[in-house]
């Protein structure tokens, strides 16, 4: 009997087949926005850290970021029990080619002989590190960066100072890989030092390795402390902590993403329950039938609550497979924003995604499915539809 | 021939619970617009209407923002002796060295520490300020206590400061610098830029910041629009000053781009949702052509034509979509004047703007709602107008 009311359900769910299409793609586009709000979510929120993460601290200026820190910190932080490298961090903020967003990319000045020390995840050949330390002008990038520029080792490139009056001339010595890729290219800050007179003997942050995860709180603390009577106090926080205040920054992210939720949950529910309703009307008199053969109530109820579970968990399905592609795009897009998003479709996320839909199907078809169970037969029978 | 209007209202309010549930569907979506059409129309007001035309913005050359900007004091003097420049109360050139720090101040709800623009002002300032703006008020009024006194180690918050941050009613101190500062008043800067700021006397600020002899930027007050530009062309043309100059409305317009994520996010969303609305709408429009196959037959066999049906289908479509856009302004509506924030990506400081629900908005609203709706009924009006008669009757 379960194995052909199972087929009955399936049948019915798409015996109009324009109705359960139509409503099958608003659906789906529904729940590819809940995917990517919840891949959103999970990146800011939940993701742990890479292990290397872990261990790296920012130290920064308390009050911004805008506001530089003295070379010598530098020193005074190496000292710091833990710390097994720091390497300065100055956002440059050029422009390439012109002011248009798909030519925007981070772009940072730090010293070569120990950033990559600290940065251990970008993983890069050593003939190409060492050419970059000898080379002042020298830059290395990302592998999708240079790809998206079509850029080689050994080509130059100039870069327009905004922050800076540099135009800094740069070649490429090296090209990184690391998982997740990031729009990002290093140069020495030595050049930039050289070339700005009121830069010698600054730094825009401080990124410091510290010998293992447990350490870093510590170290944090350490480091403020030494800074607090200092005329530059500064603020050490863990990278996803750094990462997390930027997100906070551009403004409240969690009711917005959770309004956008609230929103997207309430408009499949409409969709689902307005084809439902269509649905038993169009069928009053099939379900008057099914009573006289002697289907019971919660037999009806049920029929019609799985009717409504196929639709929006095939919805769902449609939704959660677009939106694989279509989040891979997106996180390309945001890192040219400098947001450091990680995304992808994961077992987790999608089938939360995919529950959230069995159960707006269940609540969503209830009302129809209930007005049908109840219904009065010979009433039912006499339906002219 | 066209069919009365009257028909499908009619029609709408026969089929009240599937018009009422396609109406909120198409709701929901305009709320959601809405709400970040909202967002950005206030982030845009309090960038553009921070700028006067007339005012004048002096940085130091290849500078960005006033937070990067710092030159030597001794400059002043001769930007006050440039000509074109308007004069204040006193009969001297209105002419104000401004002093500018980003400062840490936590949020009243717990929720984290922000940065805010702390701006130091000579009494020029204020009064510039003061001045009517391209639209004849005052740019920034006073709601509440008195300005600041120069000499004094006191401070005038925004309204918006105020509601957001801690110790920031008049009689408490705010700690920043190397002490504390007393807040004597508090103003109303009509949601522009400066509703995010905390002012104070320029020289008391530049000596707690170890800055003294030095500006981050000034304003000079140009007699009209005319002397404001050859005034932003003199600074940045002479030589001996290695200073740009340009007008206040240009450099706020400019940091509006720190709206670009709030704008990129809300386009994919308002999209995506709009797509599955067309979907929705496209199922209820298709319903009310199968329920209405004979009434649609019995129209043509009275002579309505085809073209008079289509119309009027898509109408409908129209109207239920329109019902769902005035739904969703109104539930938007309470939202009106709600406060947020967002960093500014040029000073890296909390921009404090409110939703505004413009007419402008609201129009875009019922565009988008309308498009919706044509979208959505086009392909079922088709169907409807090109039924077979004879089958339809026959039903």
């Amino acid at each position: 009997m379960t194995m052909t009311l199972g087929s009955f359900v399936v049948r019915n769910t798409f015996r109009n087949k324009r109705r359960s299409v139509l409503t099958m793609i608003s659906i789906s586009f529904s729940l590819l926005l809940l995917t990517m709000m919840i891949c959103i979510w999970r990146s800011f929120y939940v993701d742990q850290v890479a292990p290397e993460a872990s261990r790296r601290l920012i130290i920064r200026d308390r009050v911004s970021l805008a506001f530089f820190l003295p070379a010598y910190y530098r020193d005074k932080i190496r000292s710091v029990p833990g710390v097994t490298a720091i390497a300065p961090l100055t956002w440059f903020g050029g422009r390439y080619i012109d002011d248009r967003p798909e030519h925007f990319f981070a772009q940072l000045a730090t010293d070569p002989d120990e950033y990559l020390k600290v940065a251990s995840d970008k993983i890069i050949p050593p003939e190409q590190l060492k050419a970059w330390q000898q080379d002042r002008t020298g830059a290395i990038v990302d592998v999708t960066l240079a790809d998206k520029f079509h850029w080689k080792i050994g080509d130059r490139i100039t870069l327009q100072g905004t922050i800076f009056e540099l135009n800094p001339e740069l070649t490429i010595r090296g090209i990184y890989h690391r998982d997740p890729p990031q729009n990002a290219l290093y140069f020495s800050t030595k050049y930039l030092e050289e070339a700005v007179p009121w830069f010698k003997g600054e730094a825009g942050w401080y990124i410091a390795q510290i010998d293992s995860p447990e350490h870093v709180a510590d170290a944090a603390k350490i480091i403020d402390d030494m800074f607090r009577n200092s005329p530059l106090q500064t603020k050490a926080e863990s990278e996803k902590a750094f990462q997390l205040g930027f997100v906070s920054s551009l403004g409240n992210v969690k009711a917005f993403i959770l309004g956008i939720c609230g929103a997207v949950m309430f408009a499949i529910m409409l969709v689902s329950a307005n084809t439902m309703a269509m649905s038993v009307r169009s069928r009053t008199r099939e379900v008057a039938v099914l009573k006289t053969l002697g289907f019971t109530r919660q037999r009806v109820l049920s029929i019609f609550v799985s009717e409504s579970v196929a639709l929006s968990l095939a919805g769902g399905v449609l939704g959660v497979l677009v939106a694989i592609p279509v989040i891979a795009a997106m996180t390309h897009q945001f890192m040219g924003f400098g947001i450091p998003l990680d995304m992808k479709v994961k077992v987790p996320t999608a089938i939360l995604a995919l529950v959230v839909a069995v159960i707006l199907g269940i609540i969503s078809g209830y009302l129809p499915a209930y007005r049908a169970s109840r219904m009065n037969i010979v009433e039912g029978l006499r339906h002219i539809g | 021939m066209a069919i009365p209007i009257r028909y499908n209202i009619r029609n709408l309010k026969l089929r009240k619970g599937l018009t009422v549930m396609t109406a909120l569907g198409i709701a929901l979506t305009v709320t959601t617009a809405i709400f970040l059409m909202a967002l950005v129309a206030g982030l845009d007001r309090a960038f553009v209407s921070s700028g006067s035309p007339l005012d004048v913005l002096v940085l130091r050359k290849g500078s960005e923002s006033e937070l990067t900007g710092g030159f030597d004091a001794s400059l002043f003097p001769t930007l006050k002796t440039l000509p074109g420049i308007a004069k204040d109360s006193q009969g001297e050139p209105m002419a104000s060295g401004e002093w500018n720090v980003v400062i840490v101040l936590p949020r009243k709800d717990g929720t984290g520490e922000v940065n805010v623009t702390v701006r130091g002002m000579m009494p020029d300032g204020l009064e510039m300020r003061q001045l009517p703006g391209p639209d004849h008020k005052p740019r920034v009024t006073l709601a509440e206590g008195r300005w600041f006194q120069t000499g004094q180690r006191e401070v005038v918050v925004s309204k918006s400061i105020r509601e957001r941050f801690a110790h920031a009613n008049i009689g408490d101190t705010m700690e920043f610098g190397k002490g504390s500062w007393k807040v004597v008043g508090v103003f109303d800067a009509g949601g522009s830029a400066y509703e995010s700021e905390v002012w104070g006397d320029v020289n008391q600020m530049a000596s707690d910041f170890d800055r003294q002899g030095g500006y981050s930027s000034a304003y000079l007050r140009a007699e009209d629009p005319i002397a404001a530009e050859a005034l932003t062309r003199r600074v940045s043309d002479d030589q001996r000053l290695k200073l740009d100059g340009m007008l206040e409305t240009d450099y706020y317009a400019k940091q509006t781009r720190s709206g670009t994520p709030i704008k990129v996010i809300g386009w994919v969303v308002g999209i995506i949702m709009a797509v599955g609305s067309i979907f929705a709408a496209m199922n209820t429009m298709y319903a009310a052509v199968a329920y209405r196959g004979r009434e649609i037959a019995t129209l043509r066999v009275i002579g309505f034509s085809r073209p008079a049906i289509l119309t009027s289908f898509v109408l409908e479509s129209l109207l239920l979509a329109l019902l769902g856009a005035v739904v969703g302004i109104l539930l938007m509506l309470p939202f009106n004047g709600m406060q947020t924030g967002t960093s500014n990506q040029v000073t890296f400081s909390e921009v404090v703007f409110a939703l505004r629900i413009t007419w402008v908005v609201a129009g875009y609203a019922v565009l988008f709602a309308l498009v919706m709706g044509f979208v959505g009924g086009l392909a079922p009006a088709w169907h409807a107008a090109r039924q077979n008669i004879l089958n339809a009757l026959r039903g």
